[in-house]
């Protein structure tokens, strides 16, 4: 019976040590694209062709970063990005937590329209939002500059966001309002000091959310740039790189390994706000 | 909405006692309406002109936009390409990363976390770059894939993955796979997240193995997610512009033409923009996602339903 159970139990090991081989070999697939993008961006161009699946350069060619930074004008796309994002997050958390909070907690007429315009609207793809969006920014003077990419991005859906908030404010005791009333705090200071700093933990994910989908968006930055070079984004200038220069390999990598790290590093350290996130989606 | 009293306060009344309320929500009126609801509402509009660019005449030309996308082969063609993208990455997907899910969910596996992280990293990174990369990744003239394939001898010409038609749809498939294959897999881990342990325990008290109990357990209690995860995954990969668009460019001979793509071409990148039938595509194309949206609604309800009578 022992001796049974005993070899029950070591086949099981086995079998989790055969699973955590294969997993292992699948990630290391999985993630090796990205890590040979890094090392293709200290490669020379032969390394690069002639390396194959290689992971260790001959030599570091940090001129490659050179390159992209100054020639391929990477570092004023990094800036670009770095605006457009921030800005756009920015105004995504302060919009979608003051419509989540009154859409939870206040009784006002219409309240139900502007949700079901919300749900309704969940799913536009971009393919039919664009051509107003771009006709409505150049009407506005908008079109060719990052303000105007900001509004837009922050514009267009983030209905998930406001939902978020919504049901979050939904769950805080109404009694903390009315103690923050009773002190004396109005409509503006009880939001602002009581109930948004609950929120904390929305705001990560929802912050985290739209960083990603900011830093990532392509469509509306390649057509808010068109005839403004100088505004693009990271992922529109590394289309542009590779139109203008598609033989340089490594300055490619160097310059996908700049747009990829920043990405990365906060991916890593808020890892769990991503998940959060993504998971919500289906939990709720 | 409440039901009139006697003393119903009046309208403006009402109104003017939630003016913070109305306050609280201008930004969002202000910037949803004017970049998700008005685009939505004018595209009818616009999808009816003969728009040749901004700023230029727009004559109203009533249906023809939509009469011209019926019979454009290129049209269908976008469509074939997307609903065949949808056809054949969603369910290899679901499937995929479900058994994923399963094996990571089980709390003795080492590393499980590190697992998951590596899974899930292609799918925070910007979709272009990896588009851009992937041109020379899968490049017959000394990209790094083909190396291998010739040094392994599996193949004796370099393929040309990209540029052949009969290839090409297949590669963009796979690396929208390894994509966004992690956020399937969080989606599946978030669902077994739902079921508690206490179920795990109560089946093997019953004396159910590990296969008894996944099936009989775990698999009915995920049923109601599948139709959720499914439809999700399907509306995202409606929206396949960045990666074609930097991979193919939907080329070559139209192979892998997803829809927006064609869109964007007709309205941005041709010579002369065709905003007027860019947007009657695109109104077009919004009917797809609503049939596919529409499914999901009709899915959630009746995964409600299933999980309240369990």
């Amino acid at each position: 019976m022992s001796a049974a159970s005993g070899l029950r139990a070591k086949r099981r090991r086995l079998g989790i040590w055969a699973q955590v081989i294969v997993l292992a070999v699948i990630c290391v697939v999985w993630v090796y694209p990205l890590l040979w993008i890094f090392s293709a961006s200290l490669k020379d161009s032969l390394g690069v062709f002639s390396g194959g699946l290689g992971l260790i350069p001959d030599a570091l060619h940090f001129e490659n970063y050179a390159r992209a930074w100054q020639d391929a004008d990477f570092g004023l796309y990094t800036v670009n990005s770095v605006v457009v994002t921030l800005g756009t997050v920015a105004l995504v958390v302060l919009r979608c937590a003051l419509a989540g909070y009154v859409i939870a907690r206040r009784n006002f007429i219409g309240k139900r329209a502007v949700v079901a315009v919300l749900v309704a609207t969940l799913f536009a793809p971009h393919g039919l939002t664009i051509i107003p969006v771009v006709e409505l920014s150049d009407l506005m003077g908008l079109l060719n500059s990052r303000t105007g990419i900001v509004l837009a991005l922050a514009g267009s859906g983030h209905v998930a966001a406001v939902l978020l908030y919504a049901g979050y404010f939904s769950r805080v005791p109404r009694e903390l309002e009315e103690a923050a009333i009773m002190d004396g705090a109005g409509f503006l200071r009880t939001f602002f000091r009581v109930m948004l700093p609950l929120a904390g933990p929305v705001t990560a994910t929802v912050g985290v959310m739209t960083f990603l989908a900011a830093w990532n968006n392509f469509f509306l930055p390649l057509v808010f740039t068109f005839s403004r070079p100088d505004l693009r984004t990271l992922a529109v200038g590394m289309l542009a790189f590779r139109g203008t220069n598609s033989t340089d390999w490594s300055g490619l990598a160097a310059a996908g390994t700049i747009s990829l790290i920043p990405l990365l590093l906060v991916f890593l350290a808020l890892q769990r706000y991503f998940v959060e996130g993504v998971a919500g989606a289906v939990k709720s | 909405m409440s039901s009139v009293t006697r003393k119903a306060p009046s309208l403006a009344v009402r109104i003017w006692s939630e003016r913070w309320a109305y306050v609280f929500l201008l930004p969002t009126l202000l910037l949803f309406g004017a970049y998700t609801v008005w685009p939505i509402i004018s595209s009818l509009y616009y999808s009816m002109l003969d728009w040749k660019g901004l700023g230029a005449e727009r004559p109203f030309v009533g249906l023809a936009n939509y009469r011209e996308a019926f019979g454009d082969p290129l049209f269908w063609k976008s469509l074939g390409v997307t609903l065949t993208i949808i056809a054949v990455t969603v369910p290899l997907r679901v499937g995929l990363s479900l058994l994923t899910a399963l094996v990571l969910n089980n709390p003795r596996l080492p590393l499980a976390r590190v697992f998951r992280t590596a899974l899930f990293v292609p799918a925070v990174t910007t979709t272009a770059i990896i588009g851009v990369v992937m041109g020379f990744i899968f490049d017959p003239a000394g990209g790094p894939v083909n190396q291998l394939l010739l040094d392994l001898g599996i193949v004796d010409q370099p393929v040309d993955f990209l540029g052949d038609p009969g290839t090409s749809l297949w590669t963009v498939m796979g690396v929208h796979m390894w994509k966004w294959f992690g956020i399937t897999l969080v989606y599946w881990l978030a669902a077994l997240q739902t079921i508690p342990t206490t179920v795990y325990e109560a089946a093997r008290t019953d004396g159910a193995g590990g296969w008894a109990a996944l099936r009989h357990v775990t698999l009915p209690l995920l049923r109601p997610f599948l139709i959720i995860i499914v439809l999700l995954t399907a509306i995202e990969t409606m929206q396949i512009f960045d990666l074609v668009l930097t991979m193919t460019n939907g080329g070559p001979f139209f192979s892998t033409l997803a829809t927006e793509v064609y869109i964007y071409q007709q309205a941005f990148a041709g010579s002369t923009p065709r905003l007027g039938y860019g947007a009657a595509l695109g109104v077009l194309f919004g009917l797809v996602t609503l049939v596919f949206a529409a499914l999901q609604a009709v899915g959630i309800r009746y995964a409600d339903r299933v999980r309240s009578r369990s």
